[in-house]
């Protein structure tokens, strides 16, 4: 969902007001501070409440692995326990199946990885050859591109089992990656990059000086496409790591599972969720479940952090149509 | 440089060694895209081709021979008429009917509501909750259903004080079926809104700032600004997230099928119609009913994509 939703804001012709609005601000907080203080006193109190909603739950899960079960349901929800249970819930939770989670982790890292090369080894090129050159469909290829970006991508996940199934496939790291490496929005984010940062000019002059066709992508265009290359990798690095329903579908063998499937298989196979029946007999209760969890969005995590202002400028003003 | 080399006429009038160029040229731009365009026909249009072929022809009929490939037998729409009177297949696509209510108006209400605060307020605190907002978005897929799996569980939840309002006091009644819609709707709302808010608070932020000023000079309050200048101006923002969370939301999967796991089997294995297509073809082995439902969804999908691409004026191609 993440992909879909950052890009519109990059195709709209005038996408690069928000580092223009820097212009006018202290009018604008003269105008603010001459308001009551009661109201941005209210507005704070309803973005902390919003905050709130968002931000608890991702606190939670980091807390929780440092707790015992017990604690968890007779201590405050958001107290912290102690870095001892943390280890020790780690423990567990590697323990699980011969550090099945590991191999868990070895398997998203391995399917995503092939995947974002993949992808970027396909949708740079194309938005290149979509923008800067000429040929016979074109258009046509870029309006299916579209369609294809905007439906669901889970339209196409039976259908891909049933095709891995006929060609033997499923099961097989291939059924994945090979979806993954189909990235139109990484096409289309290259396309409308290609088409609004680099001049015709530039290329034309590339070629009078003696350039292959891929000697100007690969000496002039690609050198300056670094930006939209990372964007694109960062957005088929976020829907791969974080996508379930592909290789549910596409694994029966749990050694094979990327880490989402992988939870899935830890809450049917130890049944936390219901302590009564299983505390007795599995190690593995809410606090490693939470653990698990940990491990699996870390990475996404992670990228999100460091590069959020990187990805906002990006979504919001990175690529404008001249 | 312009639009010449689409055709080759113009081109060789340049008089230059041109028209082996040009040509040339045609030819890298096939060969820029070849990759991608292999991907696209394996692994879009392939498979969509394959789900259609198995939705009309039926698996335990005489194969027919055309020529050097044998097929299955043609089965008209029966696949289809026999899935849409299967038991769980009209309660499956109700399920999602409820849970798109509930999320588009509350996807809708909520993100301009928040967008348009994070607009009208404290300029130098904007980035800061837009990013908060955004964050949940890293636990998207799997993550968040197993996070909300815990919010929803009165024992150890943080928000078990909105629990106990409620009256919930275990797992099985949140969990309770008629809760479900509410439940996804939440979720969703949790891991894609604030993507939303940032497109939106982009789109807020290119109205300019002599439209806004006008308003105010002809004496509109924050409310009337928000309503009749601000909202108008990003109308087709909002029509398109509708649209593509329409489309994303008929697919429901993750969801139903983690929470059955976590509820130990209290919600149903083909609760969405995404979920009966898969129980379907690995639990019957029927893969041409599997493949009739799956091509109703992707007409959904299709549909959805074509009206946006082609009727609203958001994308022009070129």
């Amino acid at each position: 969902m993440a992909h879909v939703t950052a890009q519109p804001t990059r195709r709209q012709p005038a996408a690069r007001a928000p580092l223009a609005v820097a212009a006018g601000p202290t009018r604008r907080r003269r105008r603010l501070l001459s308001r009551s203080v009661g109201v941005r006193l209210a507005w704070f109190i309803v973005m902390l409440a919003f905050t709130a909603f968002f931000i608890v739950p991702v606190i939670w899960v980091f807390i929780a692995p440092t707790k015992t079960d017990h604690q968890l349901i007779y201590w405050n929800p958001l107290a912290f326990g102690s870095f001892h249970t943390f280890l020790r819930t780690w423990d567990e939770i590697y323990a699980f199946q011969a550090h099945e989670l590991l191999v868990w982790l070895w398997n998203s890292a391995r399917y995503s990885v092939g995947g974002v090369l993949l992808a970027l080894g396909c949708a740079v090129p194309a938005g290149y050859g979509l923008a800067l050159t000429e040929f016979i469909g074109r258009r046509v290829l870029l309006s299916i591109t579209l369609i294809v970006m905007i439906m669901p991508a889970s339209a196409l996940v039976l259908p891909l089992f049933l095709e891995m199934n006929l060609l033997h496939l499923s099961n097989s790291a291939w059924s994945v990656v090979f979806p993954f490496g189909f990235f139109p929005f990484g096409v289309y984010l290259s396309y409308i990059f290609f088409s609004s940062t680099i001049p015709k000019e530039l290329l034309a002059a590339a070629r009078v000086d003696g350039c292959s066709e891929w000697g100007v992508f690969r000496h002039v265009a690609l050198p300056l496409a670094r930006p939209v290359v990372a964007l694109v990798g960062f957005f088929a690095f976020v829907s791969d790591w974080t996508n379930f329903f592909l290789p549910f579908v596409m694994f029966y063998t749990d050694r094979q599972y990327p880490l989402p499937v992988g939870l899935d298989y830890l809450i049917s196979s130890t049944s936390a969720f219901n302590p009564v029946t299983s505390a007795a007999n599995s190690p593995v209760v809410r606090p490693e479940l939470a653990m698990a969890t940990l491990v699996a969005i870390a990475p996404v995590f992670i990228v999100f952090l460091f590069a959020q202002r990187a990805l906002v400028t990006g979504m919001l003003a990175g690529a404008t149509k001249e | 440089m312009s639009g010449t080399t689409s055709l080759p006429v113009p081109v060789r009038t340049q008089g230059r060694a041109g028209s082996g160029r040009a040509g040339g040229r045609h030819r890298a731009g096939y060969a820029f895209v070849a990759l991608y365009l292999v991907l696209l026909l394996l692994f879009g249009v392939l498979p969509s081709v394959y789900a259609v072929y198995l939705s009309f022809t039926k698996a335990a009929g005489k194969r027919v021979s055309l020529g050097p490939i044998t097929v299955a037998q043609w089965a008209g729409l029966s696949n289809f008429f026999a899935t849409g009177r299967d038991f769980r297949f009209l309660p499956a696509f109700e399920h999602i009917g409820v849970y798109l209510t509930i999320w588009l108006v509350v996807l809708v209400v909520l993100v301009l509501a928040l967008a348009l605060l994070l607009h009208g307020g404290v300029r130098r605190a904007v980035p800061f909750f837009r990013f908060l907002f955004y964050l949940p978005g890293a636990l998207a897929g799997s993550a968040s259903v197993l996070v909300w799996a815990f919010m929803l569980d009165p024992d150890i939840s943080p928000w078990h004080f909105v629990l106990s309002l409620l009256h919930y006091s275990s797992m099985p009644q949140t969990l309770a079926p008629g809760h479900l819609p509410a439940i996804f709707a939440l979720i969703a709302f949790w891991t894609g809104a604030g993507g939303w808010i940032v497109v939106m608070n982009g789109a807020l932020n290119n109205i300019s700032d002599e439209v806004i000023d006008s308003a105010k000079i002809d004496g509109a309050d924050a409310w009337q600004l928000a309503v009749r200048i601000k909202l108008p101006l990003i109308k087709r923002w909002v029509i398109f997230m509708v649209i593509l969370a329409f489309a994303a939301g008929t697919q429901l999967f993750v969801e139903p099928q983690l929470l059955s796991a976590a509820s130990l089997g209290m919600v149903s294995p083909s609760w969405s119609p995404n979920q009966l297509a898969y129980y379907l073809a690995t639990q019957n082995g029927n893969f041409n009913y599997a493949a009739a439902i799956s091509v109703d969804l992707l007409i959904v999908g299709l549909m959805a994509a074509t009206l946006l691409v082609f009727r609203s004026k958001m994308f022009q191609i070129d």
